[in-house]
């Protein structure tokens, strides 16, 4: 992996100034791939290949099977041509002839079965693997810890799951099967050709060592050129999807003729990699071509002299002349095919890195249990100090308890520290020191279910999944009836506009006609946590998206919602604070006020002032 | 297919479609000419080989005429080498057309792309016009470029060889083309098959796809409900779905195959055996069995690959098709021919309405409203009131469905669209970042700007931070760059309309993702500039309201009161339900906690 630490000079792409400096992708691929896998790689092939050890051994004896049956055919077919004619024309019968065409019948058969069988049980097997790999990265993806997502983002994680499986695809359909044949029917014409006639065996090989250096030379280039064609194509990729979903704004701004500037220049850079690779192609081609029909020619000269002389029958040259055709026709295969090996061996590169991640907040091997009964609700911070990086903590010293029921506002400028509390109770993070507890029970000591179960978070981004607006308030608890999704709408103040859409509630999110807006998809969230009946409930910022109406929609909800759990607020609208039992002024990672909102007000202070700032802003 | 009220109606035809794609190959003619010379030729280096092989056996091997070898043998030397080279050139000068072909075609379908209106963009998904710019492309390229070539050229090789084995010894060429029936009766059905299972694990992997993405982006949500494993059932059905799909395109290759494989080589026992009594009672000659089973193999390509190649053609049509669908679409939205020398700024809509195609109910109705020159007004609003349709009727991302919106007195339609646009520009509440440098995104509206106004631009919108990027003004930002919160998106945004200085400014709520503090620091600024300029701006808090002369309340899809702030604030309900609990707790808290 390459990646760059010092920032290079401005403007260093020369012709491309537009696009602007970033850190190198450390996604692609290494500047020199090799076919030997790191080590990672190969144990989590082997760890992927071990449950079908057996099967292998079996694929490897059906595959040398198959493969002696084909290369026997024109073996034999000289046997017939030397020793079948002679009898006919000294007629006494074509018995050997009829015995050796039915040999050759048998071993037609014989390899159409094998081979179907080949061909059927290592689709399998490289199926299940990909099934396995899916499922492996999937799962793991999903396990690891939020912090790993907001640095590893969205887009790789996407990348990893699509792509790069997709490459280990093409190479188990349209390369796995090609190569083994290749290999095994080159290593066994060279084989017979000597075995038939030692002499112009040796002749017919001549060009291999030539032909061997020819092929590495192509994959070399083939790399580079390789590699040009996919960074070029995924720049016009890139340019052409974000000027279509930002057309809003190409055209507000009269973009489209510089664009096109950009499009068309980006496209010639396609077609020029494209060009090189078609040239390269066509003179790797030419050159398998070339010298296997000198080979050809040779061999006829060379085989002709020796049969000219009674020193090689008539039927082996014939066999040569066979065998020599399908010596040099894989060679093109496995070639082609290389690009696929190495773009499969970066992806299994990538995806064996992923899979070493281990999750900053493990579940725990043996999990604790919540006081019978469920949970209450009652959470705890002791001695607790977090930081991202050590010298600079968010949270230097905090203890704090809140008692099971309250509802807590969280109040304070950007960076206090608001949202990183609120992050350590819903155990997104684990804090550096000290502990967080729920009903006495430290957080780190509860599996994900017991946990979830117990604390939810609503946060301003929320996301909708494809699927109806019931499903999406589902969400919160897989299990509820319609008729739960209903009353968790109403309580919510979600029903009306839920039932106004196209479909109600069988409304699909996301397509015309179910297109909501901020504040509506913000409701439809709330529905969801509501729903999900958690004892701690945690809004971060979750109302700052709404309008006024809706917000006020929302907070007339929300004492009914808060009434009985123990809720964290935080946010920077006074309105909804004033709901809270109790709230904590933060600064610097501190709580410097704590108190119920009355008596806050009442002193005199930082509270008091915002009070009263924001009773003066309303007249 | 989206629903679509664009879309020619038309009846397809496809090979139609296909068809006009070849004024695209017209300035390639001449190379076009030597490529099939080059391609007939080949075919005849390539079965000479064979026939000189039988002259060796049958001439000098026979009779023993050593003489004769040497020079039959570099004959076929000879031949070996112009096969090669005659294939070397071909597919040289192959390059050119074929992907000048896909490159031009690229680029007008992107040029048409971009003119098309915001109407058609909010149909069609960017994935699937881009897979009409790639893969649908790259099919098509495929076909004209190879397919259409070695279609022609393997029915020339068979016919050719059929006549040459016919005319040798006829039972044997009957043989081997009564062989060939099976084999392009099977691949036709083959390739039909396995394009529709291909299809199919195509869409089934595209399921799964959607569900990685949803996976990755709601990952914040699936963690704060513990999800995993309803989220993690969810995507193995649909991996358990392409599983069973490919293992269906497995076995139907594996079958297709082997059957292959097994038809030439039966074939070629038979030859052996008809060949060899043949032989024996001396109606063909030695040398001519062994040409004989050479040529037979070399028919077994050609012959399997023509299925292969029609359902390719067939693919190329589909492909154009889907092509030709969206380069027929006209563009709705076109630019007058009228300009204005020096615009002041006065908007008025009369009357406007609108109606989405496929709505029964108007977003807007006769909506009137008057803006004049330097003056700013502000649109409240409930959600889904209208707003921002409103705003895009002006630099026309919408046409009205009734009435007009006119600058200076001149309906907007009749405009040019760059001289309207160049009047008018929009800050988003989404902005839309490109992954470019922060100064391309910047002077999306105006290249021409100095120095000094994209610093100027830069302090209006409070986007400082744009320095501290690690390469500054040459950082690239947006999805393959550096990642910018909303609030830092939405002021790279409002720079950038404001660079573009524009006569009549729109802000669509473009300050909601900022926090509080900034966002004072914009509204100052934007004072200023709103002093010079026509403004709009769309508004969720009395603060923003503040930035306007006058505001206009957005109801039920028309204007109901037109005024002032304060006075509406006193006298209408309604907006005092959309305005009034607006007090911002970290707004006041600037000087409270400090």
């Amino acid at each position: 992996m390459t990646t760059t630490t010092t920032p290079p000079p401005p403007n260093a792409s020369g012709t491309a100034s537009w696009r602007g400096v970033a850190s190198e992708d450390q996604d692609e691929l290494p500047e020199k791939v090799s076919v030997l896998l790191r080590a990672r790689s190969r144990r989590l092939l082997g760890n992927l290949l071990r449950p079908y050890r057996k099967k292998i051994t079996l694929l490897v004896g059906i595959i040398v099977v198959s493969n002696a049956a084909g290369l026997s055919i024109p073996f034999l077919v000289s046997i017939g041509i030397d020793s079948g004619i002679p009898p006919i024309r000294q007629g006494s019968g074509p018995s050997v002839l009829l015995t050796v065409v039915g040999v050759i019948l048998a071993a037609a058969v014989t390899q159409a079965i094998t081979r179907q069988a080949f061909l059927r049980l290592s689709g399998r097997i490289g199926q299940s693997i990909l099934l396995e790999l899916r499922r492996r990265v999937f799962d793991h993806f999903q396990r690891l810890s939020l912090s790993f997502h907001e640095q590893y983002t969205s887009g790789r994680v996407i990348s990893r799951l699509t792509s790069d499986i997709e490459a280990i695809a093409e190479l188990l359909q349209s390369g796995f099967d090609a190569l083994v044949k290749a290999v095994l029917t080159m290593v066994g014409t060279a084989v017979l050709l000597l075995v038939l006639d030692v002499h112009l065996g040796l002749v017919a090989l001549v060009p291999l060592p030539l032909l061997l250096l020819f092929t590495k030379w192509f994959r070399r280039q083939s790399a580079i050129v390789y590699r040009r064609t996919r960074e070029t194509v995924a720049l016009v990729i890139v340019h052409f999807v974000e000027s279509m979903t930002g057309i809003r704004a190409v055209q507000a701004f009269r973009r489209e003729p510089r664009n096109q500037e950009i499009f068309q220049q980006l496209n010639d850079d396609y077609r020029g990699a494209n060009a090189r690779s078609m040239q390269l192609g066509a003179t790797f081609m030419t050159g398998i071509k070339l010298i296997g029909n000198m080979t050809i020619g040779g061999v006829l000269l060379y085989g002709g002299w020796l049969a000219l002389h009674g020193e090689v029958k008539v039927g082996v040259l014939a066999a040569f002349l066979l065998y020599l055709r399908q010596f040099y026709e894989p060679m093109q295969e496995v070639s082609q095919f290389y690009n696929t090996l190495q773009s499969a061996g970066a992806a299994l590169e990538k995806l064996s890195g992923v899979l070493e991640e281990e999750p900053s907040v493990p579940e725990p091997r043996e999990p604790a249990a919540l006081p019978p009964g469920g949970a209450r609700g009652k959470v705890r911070f002791e001695g607790v100090r977090f930081a991202y990086v050590e010298e600079m903590p968010i949270l230097p010293r905090l203890d704090l308890t809140i008692p099971a029921g309250q509802s807590v506002a969280l109040v304070g400028a950007t960076g206090a520290g608001k949202t990183t509390l609120a992050k350590l109770i819903s155990r997104f993070y684990d804090p550096t020191e000290g502990r967080v507890l729920l009903d006495g029970v430290d957080l780190r000591t509860l599996d994900e279910p017991t946990l979830r179960q117990a604390v939810v978070m609503v946060t301003q981004e929320n996301f909708l999944f494809s699927g109806t607006v019931a499903d999406n308030i589902r969400f919160g608890s897989p299990d509820a009836t319609d008729r739960q999704v209903r009353e968790a709408a109403k309580a919510i103040g979600a029903h009306e506009f839920i039932a106004g859409l196209p479909d109600g509630y069988d409304t699909e999110v996301g397509k015309r006609g179910g297109r909501m807006s901020a504040g509506q998809r913000q409701l439809v969230a709330f529905a969801r946590a509501f729903l999900a009946d958690p004892a701690v409930l945690i809004l971060d910022e979750a109302t700052s998206s709404l309008d006024v109406p809706s917000e006020r929609l929302v907070q007339r909800a929300l004492r009914t919602i808060l009434a009985d759990r123990t809720a964290l607020i935080i946010a920077h609208r006074l309105s909804t604070v004033e709901i809270a039992d109790r709230v904590l002024v933060m600064e610097r990672g501190e709580v410097v006020e704590d108190g119920p909102p009355a008596r806050l007000i009442a002193a005199s202070g930082r509270f008091a002032g915002l009070h009263q700032a924001w009773l003066d802003s309303l007249s | 297919m989206p629903p679509d009220t664009h879309k020619p109606r038309r009846p397809l035809l496809s090979s139609n479609s296909l068809w006009r794609m070849k004024s695209y190959l017209r300035p390639y003619a001449t190379r076009l000419v030597f490529i099939w010379l080059a391609a007939i030729v080949g075919i005849g280096a390539g079965l000479a080989l064979p026939l000189i092989s039988e002259q060796v056996i049958d001439g000098p091997v026979a009779h023993g005429d050593s003489a004769g070898l040497l020079p039959l043998g570099l004959l076929a030397v000879g031949v070996g080498v112009v096969e090669a080279l005659l294939i070397f050139f071909r597919r040289w000068a192959q390059v050119k057309p074929v992907l000048g072909l896909e490159t031009r075609i690229r680029d007008d379908l992107y040029e048409h792309l971009q003119r098309l209106p915001m109407g058609f963009h909010g149909d069609w998904q960017s994935g699937q016009l881009l897979s009409r710019a790639t893969t649908d492309l790259s099919t098509i390229r495929r076909f004209l470029g190879f397919g259409m070539l070695f279609l022609v050229m393997n029915i020339l090789q068979l016919i050719t060889v059929t006549v040459l084995l016919l005319n040798k010894y006829w039972p044997l060429g009957l043989l081997v083309l009564a062989s060939s029936v099976p084999i392009v009766w099977t691949s036709l059905r083959f390739e039909k098959r396995y394009i529709k299972i291909s299809r199919q694990v195509q869409d089934e992997q595209g399921d799964l796809a959607t569900l990685v993405e949803e996976s990755a982006l709601g990952i914040r949500t699936i963690k704060a409900f513990g999800r995993r494993h309803h989220v993690y059932d969810r995507y193995d059905d649909a991996a358990l779905k392409v599983y069973g799909s490919s293992m269906s395109k497995v076995r139907l290759s594996a079958k297709f195959f082997s059957f292959l494989e097994i038809i030439p080589n039966i074939t070629l026992a038979l030859v052996l055996l008809l060949g060899a009594l043949a032989v024996g009672s001396g109606a063909l000659t030695l040398g001519a069995l062994v040409a004989f089973t050479t040529l037979m193999l070399q028919l077994v390509w050609p012959i399997a690959s023509l299925g292969y190649i029609l359902a390719m053609g067939q693919e190329a049509m589909t492909s154009a098709d889907r092509l030709m669908e969206v380069m027929d679409t006209v563009p709705a939205i076109e630019g007058g021919t009228q300009t204005i020398e020096r615009p002041r700024g006065h908007l008025r809509f009369e009357g406007v309405g609108f109606r989405f195609a496929d709505a029964d109910e108007p977003v807007l109705r006769d909506v009137w409203l008057e803006v004049k020159p330097g003056e700013t007004v502000a649109v409240v609003g409930a959600t889904g009131a209208g707003k921002t349709t409103l705003t895009a009727l002006v630099p026309r991302l919408l046409d009205p469905t009734s009435g007009r919106v006119t600058i200076d007195g001149q309906d907007v339609r009749d405009l040019k669209l760059t001289t309207l646009r160049q009047v008018v520009a929009t800050a988003f509440e989404e902005p839309t970042l490109f992954s470019m440098s922060v100064r391309e995104n910047l002077m999306l509206g105006r290249r021409d700007a100095t120095e000094e106004e994209l610093a100027a631009a830069i302090q209006t919108a409070q986007a400082m931070f744009v320095y501290d990027l690690p390469w500054g003004l040459d950082t690239r930002i947006g999805e393959q760059g550096l990642s910018l919160s909303g609030g830092q998106r939405q002021r790279l945004a409002l720079a950038r309309a404001v660079l573009s200085r524009p006569r009549i400014l729109v802000l669509d709520d473009t300050l909601s993702a900022l926090d509080v503090e900034t966002e004072a620091l914009v509204e100052e600024a934007l004072r200023h500039v709103l002093r010079e300029a026509t403004g709009i701006v769309v508004a969720h808090r009395a603060s923003t309201v503040l930035l306007a002369d006058k505001v206009a309340l957005l109801r039920d899809g028309t204007i109901t009161h037109v005024g002032q702030h304060q006075e509406l604030l006193a006298q209408v309900p309604e907006y005092r339900e959309l305005l009034a609990q607006d007090a911002d707790f970290d707004g006041a808290s600037e000087g409270a906690l400090r």
